[in-house]
């Protein structure tokens, strides 16, 4: 079995993001994540820091991974200066890499991610754009939103802005700054890893038996990863935690 | 505890923010849902304040939405914000003045990293010049734009046309203030307080009249939690964090939040309306709602700014409440114009009309 805990150290965000964890659980203490979902970032830590190759592979295809919301407060609290936020980090990112992350279903989401962040980063120059929000797929944004997006330009105008000016809030990106993002894209792995959760993701999709398109987001797959939930994350699935616990063993 | 101790003390709870010659990045989520604080910023910093603060419009999105999201690697990040650099180093600034908090911290974990590892900073380097021929030099200073204001807030209390009193009464009003957590969790020696005493929002209130409420939750994440709210199967994450600090907040009877992160400020407002649409609950005096103001409205509104050119309408909890607390005069007839001054149909089922 490939050296895991090898391909995560090569990350510097590991590097940094874990010394030695003493297993105090203040992190968890603190973390919005585990009082929402069955999540235990101590534990998470914890399983890394053994080393065990065949523990890192099943917490690289587990769910647990993907429950964090990155707001570091770990990092303000940890007594010895880790941050089990970046060490998620670091396994998400390897989980995406090696195709891990459709294993899940909060990892299948990284393709939601991608076809609304991710493809607006370089189409537009901005991970949101107004035009984007649209008030029917976002009901919590509620009717000033609405008002907003229905009135656009007129909205814009009323606070100094105009939608894909030159200059000034809500600007239009040239093609010329859009070529130089994608350019920095792609060499510096941006776009590696882009193909790589489009690539596991259409895989994924055919596994499942859902329609799957290249572009856009009109499609079963997509629509299944966003909505998806199988009621289990509040309390971990059974199967997962037995897997973690043998595999320790 | 001899002074010359309590000020060693607070030494590290200090930071350096420059008096002047800005380069000033906007945030993907302040553009796109508060335009007009980003403005306001500006007009204060150029107009009341007369300060140089330089834009430029081949600046982007930092990716960090996407960083966080996971999606865009530590290194591809890295050599967005070092395009960023090139460009304040192509137009002769060396402080940067930043709009987003996630930008922001961003921005301090990358200066931390090439300081730590410098072998990343030069594979930054050579990355960017493969990428786009550019190249830069690292900025003297790193300022978030609340950073900015705290630093003027004295010099705008002083040309302020309103306070934060209650005319009625003439006490000060009572202010939740909510730092966006990569203000300063992350590393605390980036922020006024640091993570423990965070003094930022403090200030500008104090020294605009208003109280501060101190809270059991108030250092809690507003639940943005990147794809935590970005997926929509996942934001019951996002407004159970939300709800927690409302329900924390409540019984002190706030007059209003300020934050002084675009994405906390949004989902504060945003959360109270979806609450009051699923379960009727609201967390304001008298059944109302609390309204969510950028510490740039804020400032807008003490310095006299119409209300409406600042886009306090544009929020689900309006602040109507709030301007007769304050004494300031606004039409809510006026709210929603078109661009040539015809009123638009005004959206129903908002808070606190």
């Amino acid at each position: 079995m490939e050296d895991l805990y090898a391909r995560l150290m090569q990350d510097i965000r590991f590097d940094e993001g874990l010394n030695a964890c003493m297993n105090c659980g203040i992190c968890t203490g603190i973390c919005p994540a585990a009082e929402y979902y069955h999540y235990d970032p101590r534990r998470v830590v914890d399983l890394v820091q053994t080393r065990n190759n065949q523990i890192i592979r099943e917490l690289l295809k587990s769910e647990t991974i993907w429950y964090c919301g990155q707001c570091m407060s770990c990092k303000t609290r940890c007594p010895r200066g880790n941050t089990p936020g970046l060490v998620i980090m670091a396994l998400r990112k390897l989980s995406q890499e090696l195709g891990y992350f459709t294993e899940s279903e909060k990892g299948r989401q990284q393709f939601a991610l991608k076809r609304t962040v991710g493809d607006n980063v370089l189409k537009h120059g901005y991970c949101v754009v107004s035009y984007d929000v649209d008030p029917e797929a976002h009901p919590e944004q509620g009717p000033a939103w609405e008002h907003y997006y229905n009135h656009l330009d007129d909205s814009l105008a009323r606070l100094g802005g105009e939608l894909n000016g030159k200059e000034g809030p809500t600007r239009r990106i040239s093609d010329d700054v859009l070529n130089e993002l994608k350019s920095i894209f792609e060499v510096t792995g941006g776009k590696d890893l882009y193909d790589a959760i489009e690539t596991a993701s259409e895989k994924k999709a055919g596994e499942m038996g859902l329609e799957f398109k290249k572009e856009g987001r009109d499609f079963e797959y997509f629509r299944h990863v966003v909505t998806a939930d199988n009621g289990c994350h509040q309390s971990e699935p059974e199967d997962v935690r037995k897997d973690l616990y043998e595999t320790r063993r | 505890m001899k002074p010359e101790g309590k000020k060693r003390i607070w030494a590290e709870y200090q930071k350096e923010i420059p008096d002047d010659h800005f380069f000033y990045v906007r945030s993907c989520i302040r553009q796109t849902f508060f335009a007009g604080s980003e403005q306001c910023f500006l007009k204060i910093m150029r107009d009341d304040l007369g300060k140089d603060v330089f834009e430029d419009p081949r600046h982007t999105t930092c990716t960090g939405i996407g960083y966080h999201g996971d999606i865009v690697p530590f290194e591809t990040i890295q050599t967005v914000v070092a395009r960023h650099f090139a460009l304040a180093t192509e137009a002769g600034y060396k402080n940067i003045a930043i709009s987003c908090v996630t930008s922001f911290g961003i921005y301090t974990e990358i200066l931390e990293t090439w300081k730590h590892f410098p072998e990343t900073l030069e594979r930054t380097r050579e990355d960017l010049y493969r990428a786009t021929g550019r190249t830069f030099e690292i900025p003297e200073t790193i300022s978030h734009a609340s950073d900015i204001i705290y630093k003027f807030r004295d010099q705008i209390a002083r040309k302020a046309k309103y306070n934060l009193v209650d005319i009625s009464t003439g006490k000060p009003l009572k202010v939740v203030e909510h730092i966006g957590c990569h203000y300063s969790k992350m590393f605390p020696k980036s922020g006024i307080g640091g993570a423990e005493f965070p003094h930022v929002l403090v200030g500008m209130v104090e020294a605009w009249g208003g109280d501060i409420i101190d809270y059991p939750e108030r250092r809690h994440c507003c639940g943005f939690g990147f794809r935590q709210y970005l997926v929509q199967a996942n934001r019951g994450y996002s407004i159970s964090a939300s709800r927690k600090k409302f329900e924390s907040m409540e019984p002190y009877q706030p007059d209003l939040i300020i934050g002084n992160c675009p994405g906390c400020a949004m989902f504060m407002d945003r959360w109270q309306y979806t609450i009051k649409e699923m379960d009727g609950i609201t967390y304001g005096k008298n059944g109302q709602g609390i309204p969510v103001l950028t510490y740039e409205e804020l400032a807008g509104l003490v310095m006299g700014y119409n209300p409406w050119e600042l886009g306090l309408q544009y929020h689900n909890v309006q602040s109507m409440p709030l301007l007769r607390r304050m004494g300031i005069k606004a039409d809510p007839a006026e709210r929603f114009l078109a661009k040539d001054g015809t009123r638009l149909p005004e959206p129903a089922n908002l808070i606190n009309e």
